[in-house]
This record gives structure tokens, sequence and C-alpha cells, in this order.
């Protein structure tokens, strides 16, 4: 069973079967809360042409939704709020924030 | 289910001021116990409890002293300093600090100890809660003192009745030889692994907690056998990581609470366990009430705590008189012995509950709003009243007990109640 099954199994559980008081028997479940949720209207989009690699959105970045890899930035969105600080916080503007089609 | 109804006899004993010894060791007599081992020591309530929780073999102790509960911290402090003791002291800067710091520390799996009074337990308010919650099996002795303002250091039970849905077990003791007996008894039935919740063992302040008495103390070796180290599931363990204390909102918050509820429950049942189990190495019997002449009697008083001492005193005078009176003394407030109650309430024409804490605006005190909403349900036809007593230290004499009893007697007679609530002792 892989973990995310294992979360939403529990979440139906009847009080008699839940987890002695209310103890998380895996560490680091955090992973499993998808707040990307959150997001209502917009979302931010990295400019990688004007990306200058400075790492400030990545430092600002409350949720750890900013990804490096080798040669870039990206906005996981599986986390990402949508709260715009990035997109502010971005000093040669390459983030900014788009309307989301649901 | 048969319950069990721990009875005193009102015949009177021999020595009248050590009422509670001379009654354990005719139990003695009687065969089944041993006694031989026990040493009488002079206790006040406090010391008792600090020499409880010496030979509880206790972890950590995390506790801020105030009147009239400071005799334990001190005890217990020269007990770790001298080393008689192999136990963590936290010295802390408050209550609310000192329980808190008794949770982490109960959470890696420590025995824990704490104690308090009157306004350290209103400030621990909140971790009150978050220790039941966490079900952190601590044990609290709470001196009852009345609460401020007027400031008042002396007896009453404003504080824990203040704190009586915060989901620990309460246990109120009626001497220094009860509470020695009850702190030993709170660690096993809180570490059980079906209840792991905290427990409040409550002793009226310097009434019970300044007064020296004779208490009976087993030997080290005995409470060891008795009270094995902590065993518990899950703790907080580097090499096993796992979580306590997260954010439980509308889909869980709900069934943790029932949990919690089921848990505090069961309790009477194991206490009855455990009481029967300590009976085997003390001689001495506990259980979630005790009862003195209820056999024949027409009307009673129900009472916690050191009121109950007073009370038996009166009732031994009455039933010389040939006057059917009865004594039902509460030692588990929280869970409510329902079940217990009724069984010795059957024959009963009047009753009376005593609350040493006022409940302002309600219709009776906390203790005498729990016994009439319970009476509605199974036994409608008996006539109560409440009597709100010794608040901020007053005492309660034994005339006034007499008066009391003679009310009630009248009552039964009319089935006439005039005054639902009365403050006994107030100048008028």
């Amino acid at each position: 069973m892989s973990r995310k099954q294992n979360l939403a199994d529990r979440m139906k559980l009847p009080w008699k079967r839940m987890p002695f008081g209310g103890i998380m028997l895996e560490a680091g479940s955090s992973v499993e809360y998808r707040t990307g949720d959150w997001r209502i209207t917009e979302k931010p989009v990295i400019d990688q042409k004007k990306c200058v690699h400075c790492l400030l959105c990545w430092i600002f970045c409350p949720d750890v939704a900013i990804v490096r890899s080798e040669k870039q930035l990206n906005v996981d969105y599986t986390y990402c709020k949508g709260c715009g600080i990035c997109a502010v916080e971005c000093p040669v503007h390459a983030i900014i924030m788009v309307e989301e089609k649901k | 289910m048969t319950l069990h109804i721990v009875k005193k006899e009102y015949i009177r004993s021999e020595t009248p001021s050590l009422s509670h010894v001379k009654d354990s060791s005719t139990r003695v007599q009687n065969g089944s116990v041993t006694m031989k081992n026990q040493e009488v020591v002079g206790f006040n309530g406090d010391e008792a409890v600090a020499y409880a929780v010496k030979q509880s073999d206790v972890n950590v102790i995390a506790a801020y002293p105030i009147t009239p509960q400071t005799i334990i911290v001190e005890r217990l402090s020269e007990y770790v300093a001298d080393g008689d003791i192999d136990s963590e002291f936290v010295c802390v800067e408050s209550e609310h600090s000192a329980l808190s710091a008794c949770i982490g520390a109960s959470l890696t799996g420590a025995r824990v100890f704490t104690a308090t009074a009157s306004q350290g337990l209103a400030l621990m308010h909140e971790v009150l809660y978050a220790t039941s919650g966490l079900r952190c099996p601590i044990v609290m002795a709470v001196v009852n003192r009345a609460l401020s303002a007027p400031i008042n250091i002396h007896n009453d039970r404003s504080d824990m009745m203040g704190s009586r849905d915060c989901g620990w077990v309460q246990i109120y003791a009626e001497n220094s030889q009860e509470v020695y007996d009850w702190i030993i008894q709170a660690f096993r039935i809180s570490e059980h692994q079906n209840i792991q919740l905290p427990i409040a063992v409550n002793l009226d302040g310097f009434v019970i907690s300044h007064s020296m008495e004779n208490v009976y103390v087993l030997p080290n070796k005995d409470v060891k056998k008795f009270l094995p180290p902590r065993k518990t599931r899950y703790k907080i363990d580097p090499t096993h990581p796992i979580s306590f204390g997260g954010l439980f909102l509308q889909d869980y918050y709900y069934e943790l609470k029932r949990q919690q509820e089921e848990a505090l429950r069961q309790t009477s049942k194991i206490l009855d366990q455990v009481g029967k189990e300590y009976y085997k190495i003390s001689g001495r019997e506990y259980g979630s009430l005790e009862v003195c002449g209820m056999e024949d009697a027409d009307v009673a008083i129900l009472c916690m705590g050191s009121t109950a001492g007073t009370v038996r005193s009166v009732l031994r005078k009455l039933r010389a008189d040939g006057k059917k009176v009865g004594l039902i003394k509460l030692w588990l407030y929280r869970p409510f012995p329902i079940d217990e109650l009724f069984s010795v309430i059957e024959n009963l024409k009047a009753l009376v509950v005593m609350d040493m804490a006022l409940s302002f605006g309600a219709p009776f005190g906390a203790l005498c709003s729990d016994v009439a909403s319970i009476l509605q349900i199974k036994k409608k036809d008996l006539k109560i009243f409440n009597v709100i007593y010794g608040l901020g230290g007053r005492d309660i004499t034994p005339s006034e007990i007499e008066d009391i009893f003679n009310d009630a007697l009248e009552i039964a007679k009319t089935g006439i109640v005039k005054d639902y609530v009365k403050f006994v002792g107030v100048r008028e």
C-alpha cells in the first residue's frame, strides 16, 4: 500500500481504530499534505529567460515550493499555495502571477 | 457486573483519633493481611505525598511551589539533592511551564510527577487539557485552596472544580494515609495501557496538607513490586520517529475526544482492579466510593475529602441515638461513579450533597449538579438538597453537620424540601 493510500484510508477510520491519542505513526507525513489545493486564483510562473538565479524566491518561499535543479528554478505546484511572495521578492521581475484556469 | 463498594463500620473503634489506622489493624486481625512490615511515620499530607512519590521511582519532577503545596516541592527537592531518589528535578518559572515540562518528559516514556494548588492550577488550565489530550499519564497532587479574589490561602475546592472538565481522573483523599495510598495507586492506574490519562490526587489545603497524622508506609520493595517501571508502546524516540500533538480539524478531532472519553470512563474499572491488588500488599481497601451505615440509612450525606471524617464522627453519635443516617464518601469524582452510587442509594429517602465550592449562578454546586442529574435518570423520588460550606477555609463543625442530618431526617419524614441550596456556616 502506498503512503498516499494509507493516509486516505486513515481518513475514514472510526474512533475505536484511530491511532491512540492522535499519534502519527509515520515520520514526515506532512509531505502527504498537498497544500497546492489551497491556491485560489493565481499561480506563479517563472520566466526562465529573465531569471538570474539569485535564489531569493527559493529563500522566501514559505512552503519550500521552489525547486532547484542544475539549470533552472521551478515551482512545485503540488505544494505552492499561490501566496505570491516570490513574485514580489524577485528583483528582476522574472516571476509573475498568472490566472489559473480551473 | 458486581460493583465494588468499600464499607466502613460506624461502631466506634477504641482509639477515636486514629480511627483509620485502627480500622486497618482490625482487618489485620481478621487474618487476611499482615501489617508487620509497615512502618508508622508521622506525616502531614504534603509529606505523605512526597514520601509516596519518593517510593514510586519517579523519573522527572517539575513543580513550582505554592501554598499550601510548598512542602511537597521542598521535600522532593531535598530527596533529589540528597541523592535519595534518582529523579530529574526541573526548576521552572511558573505552573504553566511546570506542567508543560511534565508533558515533554512524559512523552519520552518517563514516569512524571507534579503538584500545585489554587492559582497555580488556574495558571495551568490550558496545559491540563493538553495533558489529557496527549494521553500523558502524569500524576499531580492538587492541594485544594480557594481562588482569588479576595486572596485567600485556605481550603476550598474552587480550584479543582473550576478545572473539572479537563479530562483528568480526579481523586479526593480524606487524610494523610489516603493521600499516601492514592499517590502510589495513581501511578498504576494512569499508566495502565488502556487508560494513559493524567490523575489529579486532591487533598484539602492545611486540613490535610499541614496536619500531622500517623501514616502506615509500605516497605520500598513492596512498592517497587507493585509499581514496576513505566512501559509505553509509543514514545518520543529518535530511532523510531513518530509525531505527537498534530493539528486535528473537523475530520479527526471529534474521534479523538470520543476515544479520550472512553478511556476516562474505563478508569473506574481499572481503579477497582488496582485497589484490590493494593489491598493485598497494604491491608487498606480502596475503590470509587466508601460508604458508612448505608445498609439501612434513611438519609445520607454525600461528600468528598476531609469533610467525610467529621461527618463520620457525627454519624456515629447519631447512630448511637438510633437515627438512621449514612455517609457516602466519593473518592473518585471523575469519572463519576454512577453505577456505584445508584447501588448504595436504593432505599434512601433524602440525600444531602455537600459542595466546598460555589458554581456561580448554577442551580447547585458542581457535585450536587452531577448527582441531581443522574438521579433524574433512575431515582426521581429521592429528595435531595445541596449544602455549600467551607469557602475560603471556613470550618464545618460537627454541630452544623448534625443540623444538616436533622434537616434531612425532617425532609425524609415530610417529603418537603424548602431550600434546595443551603449556605452553611455563613454569617447571616
